[in-house]
């Protein structure tokens, strides 16, 4: 690794019931996205939908150390950076199949899951887009006063256009409260990111040039996510100016809807099916003594939690036609003459 | 009452609204320290502070990018394109973020902010500094789009678009920032999506915004010697469109002009039209008639830009071949 830091695990100061909880937020996000999986093979899931699956232990991890009023930003890859900072998840599921109890009515979709109270800000369906955004609603914290951290989540492929550039700058010269956090999952579509970026840290490797630390994490270890997101967070909130930090990660299925990834070296993809966060997480919790019928629990209760979440989804109403031509305007509709 | 020009106008308004609200914030290229390369926010920075008048990288996505996510927290922030034709490097934030977000979150996220820019020809810049885009910006279904013609209405519709909780695209026409009107103390706030009859007549409608609104004038005081009584509308904002005084001049009149800065295709006066033909046809005596620029990059030579772009004199010579009779 040739950039700056490499964050590793404090897996001492993580208190028990924080671990609980990170395992329960990787599960849920894991049953929510599987579930959704099927639903798309069901016709249910309409449009497209791209899964994080493997990918939870960064949103875990981060979800995790924020503070109730911190802001995500997130991509199109948002399912489980959403769901994971409070939002409903019967209301998730009703937005990816398109019912009018869904999360934005059923004018978001699986790519653009919202939820303002929880601080959900968006997910962002440009690739880039989101990090000047995510710099902006910094700005207004440092300018408010709030004490606010905005987090935004973005993948390898968001490294080598001009927005990411452009966002670190301005974070950097107006030392924005702002944690820029890079999935690398190696992969941006179907193209290996190596083969179209110029240093092999896509993320971390340009981060001297906004006199920024190049931070680099095992982004499967969702202790060190905690950790590093923690201390990421504090420098941020107490004016140290923005961070950026790369998770390598891995996805384990396909791009998006029914991609089955093939593009990808077998070896490489069992290597990470072996490196899966979910059961590596669960056997050092089993190693440090928790009760296996303790996880168990959290697993079952999950599953249930997903299933109900189906089930509000499945039975939801189609979205009222009349508010088609709504929410264009702040008066809540859509005129534009008079 | 004091004369004020269209450049002074700008400073003057923004001035206004950020002594009024504290969560009123401004930035831009060369804006703060140095004023604006058009000296139009000269002052603001010496009276509002390095913090609430800033200066910022060359990034045009970033500076939309950050007015979008500080009015999402809390801010009612004003940014400064330099000119209108570099939207073209940040369209994406403006047309698919800022303009959808609303929308997209079904009402969650709301976002009042000001894009203000140098708009339109007139200043022999060439094609890429002096392109007319108001036709970009109403295509885009979530953006106002507001350009005003004359000092007072930029005070006052600067003011409006400030305090108005959607994004406002707000066009200054470059070529207009010498021109001068005597212009009231005090608060000054307009309203979006209000047309002015800046001019009265019973002949002919003619239907203008920004520059073309003075050059209109011209044309009708020319016409008046001839005696063909031209009535002229001054837009002011695109979206919200005022149909409505568009119809009652026209209802009067019976004819209509648009005259538009932007190129031929898919010009805000083909809109205007279609709504005219659709719901006034019957009030027409003749057909309606679009004055555009031809459908071409503006040149930069005066005497080829000065060909480009509706003249008086041109404006005046296609009226009378509407005639009134
Ligand atoms: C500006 C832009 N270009 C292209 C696309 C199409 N696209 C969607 S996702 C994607 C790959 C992005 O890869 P990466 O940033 O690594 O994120 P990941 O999907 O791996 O999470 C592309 C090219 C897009 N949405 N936006
Ligand atoms: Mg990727």
């Amino acid at each position: 690794m040739t950039a700056g830091a490499d964050a590793s695990a404090d897996t001492v100061s993580i208190p028990l019931d924080k671990k609980l909880e990170m395992y329960r937020m990787m599960l849920d996000a894991r049953l929510f996205e599987e579930k959704a999986h099927k639903l798309f093979f069901e016709g249910l899931v309409k449009g497209t939908s791209h899964l994080a699956l493997g990918q939870e232990a960064v949103a875990a991890g981060f979800a995790a150390a924020m503070r109730s009023d911190d802001l995500t930003f997130c991509t199109y890859r948002g399912h489980t950076h959403t769901l994971l900072r409070g939002a409903d998840m019967g209301a998730l599921m009703a937005e990816l199949l398109g019912r009018g109890n869904g999360i934005c009515g059923g004018k978001g979709g699986s790519m653009h899951l919202t939820d303002v109270s929880v601080g959900a800000m968006g997910s962002y369906a440009i690739v880039g887009a989101h990090l000047p955004i995510a710099a902006g609603a910094a700005w207004a914290a440092q300018a408010r006063g709030t004490g606010q951290v905005s987090v935004v989540f973005f993948g390898d492929g968001a490294t080598n256009i001009g927005a990411f550039h452009e966002a670190l700058n301005l974070a950097a010269v107006w030392s924005l409260p702002v944690v820029f956090v890079c999935e690398n999952n190696l992969y941006m579509e179907y193209t290996p990111i190596g083969a179209v970026t110029a240093v092999p840290n896509p993320a971390a490797d340009r981060a001297g040039a906004y006199g920024l630390e190049g931070i680099i994490l095992d982004g499967n270890d969702v202790e060190a996510v905690y950790s590093t997101a923690t201390a990421a967070l504090e420098h941020a909130r107490a004016g140290g100016g923005p961070q950026l930090i790369e998770a390598k990660t891995y996805r384990h299925g396909g791009h998006s809807r029914a991609d089955p990834g093939t593009y990808r070296p077998d070896e490489e993809v069992q290597e990470w099916l072996d490196r899966d966060p979910i059961p590596a997480f669960r056997a050092r919790l089993e190693a440090a003594g928790v009760a296996a019928e303790t996880l168990d629990t959290i697993e079952a209760e999950s599953d249930a939690a997903v299933e109900a979440a189906t089930e509000v989804a499945r039975s939801g109403p189609f979205p009222d036609p009349a508010n088609l031509e709504t929410q264009v305007w702040a008066d809540g509709g859509s005129s534009w003459r008079n | 009452m004091a004369e004020l020009t269209y450049r002074q106008a700008v400073a003057r308004g923004i001035a206004q609204e950020m002594d009024r609200d504290p969560t009123v914030y401004f930035i831009g290229e060369d804006v703060a320290a140095a004023g604006g390369v058009f000296k139009t926010t000269e002052g603001l920075q010496d009276r509002f502070g390095p913090e609430r008048v800033r200066d910022t990288p060359i990034s045009e996505e970033a500076i939309t990018g950050a007015v979008m996510g500080a009015a999402m927290n809390g801010l009612r922030p004003i940014a400064e394109i330099m000119f209108s034709d570099f939207f073209a490097t940040c369209w994406d934030i403006v047309a698919n973020q800022i303009a959808k977000a609303r929308y997209m979150t079904d009402g969650q996220i709301t976002l009042p902010l000001v894009i203000r820019a140098a708009n339109g020809g007139g200043a022999r810049f060439g094609a890429q500094h002096s392109q007319a885009m108001e036709n970009w910006a109403m295509a885009i279904p979530g953006l106002k789009v507001v350009a005003p013609s004359n000092a007072h209405d930029v005070v006052g519709l600067l003011a409006a678009s400030v305090r108005d909780d959607d994004p406002v695209v707000f066009l200054e026409q470059k070529s207009l920032y010498a021109s001068r009107q005597e212009v009231p103390e005090g608060e000054i706030v307009g309203e979006l999506g209000k047309a002015a009859v800046v001019r009265e007549g019973a002949d002919i409608t003619v239907v203008a915004l920004a520059a073309m609104v003075p050059r209109a004038l011209e044309a009708a005081e020319t016409l008046a010697g001839e005696g063909i009584d031209v009535e002229v509308v001054d837009l002011r904002s695109l979206v919200p469109l005022d149909v409505t005084t568009v119809l009652n001049s026209v209802v009067k009149t019976s004819r209509m002009v648009t005259v538009e800065e932007n190129p031929r295709l898919c010009g805000w006066g083909a809109e205007v039209t279609s709504i005219v033909t659709e719901e006034a046809f019957y009030d027409l005596d003749a057909p309606t008639l679009r004055i555009t620029t031809p459908h071409i990059p503006l040149p930069s030579a005066d005497t080829l830009e000065d060909l480009a772009m509706p003249s008086a004199e041109t404006i005046a010579s296609e009226l009378r071949r509407v005639g009134n009779g």
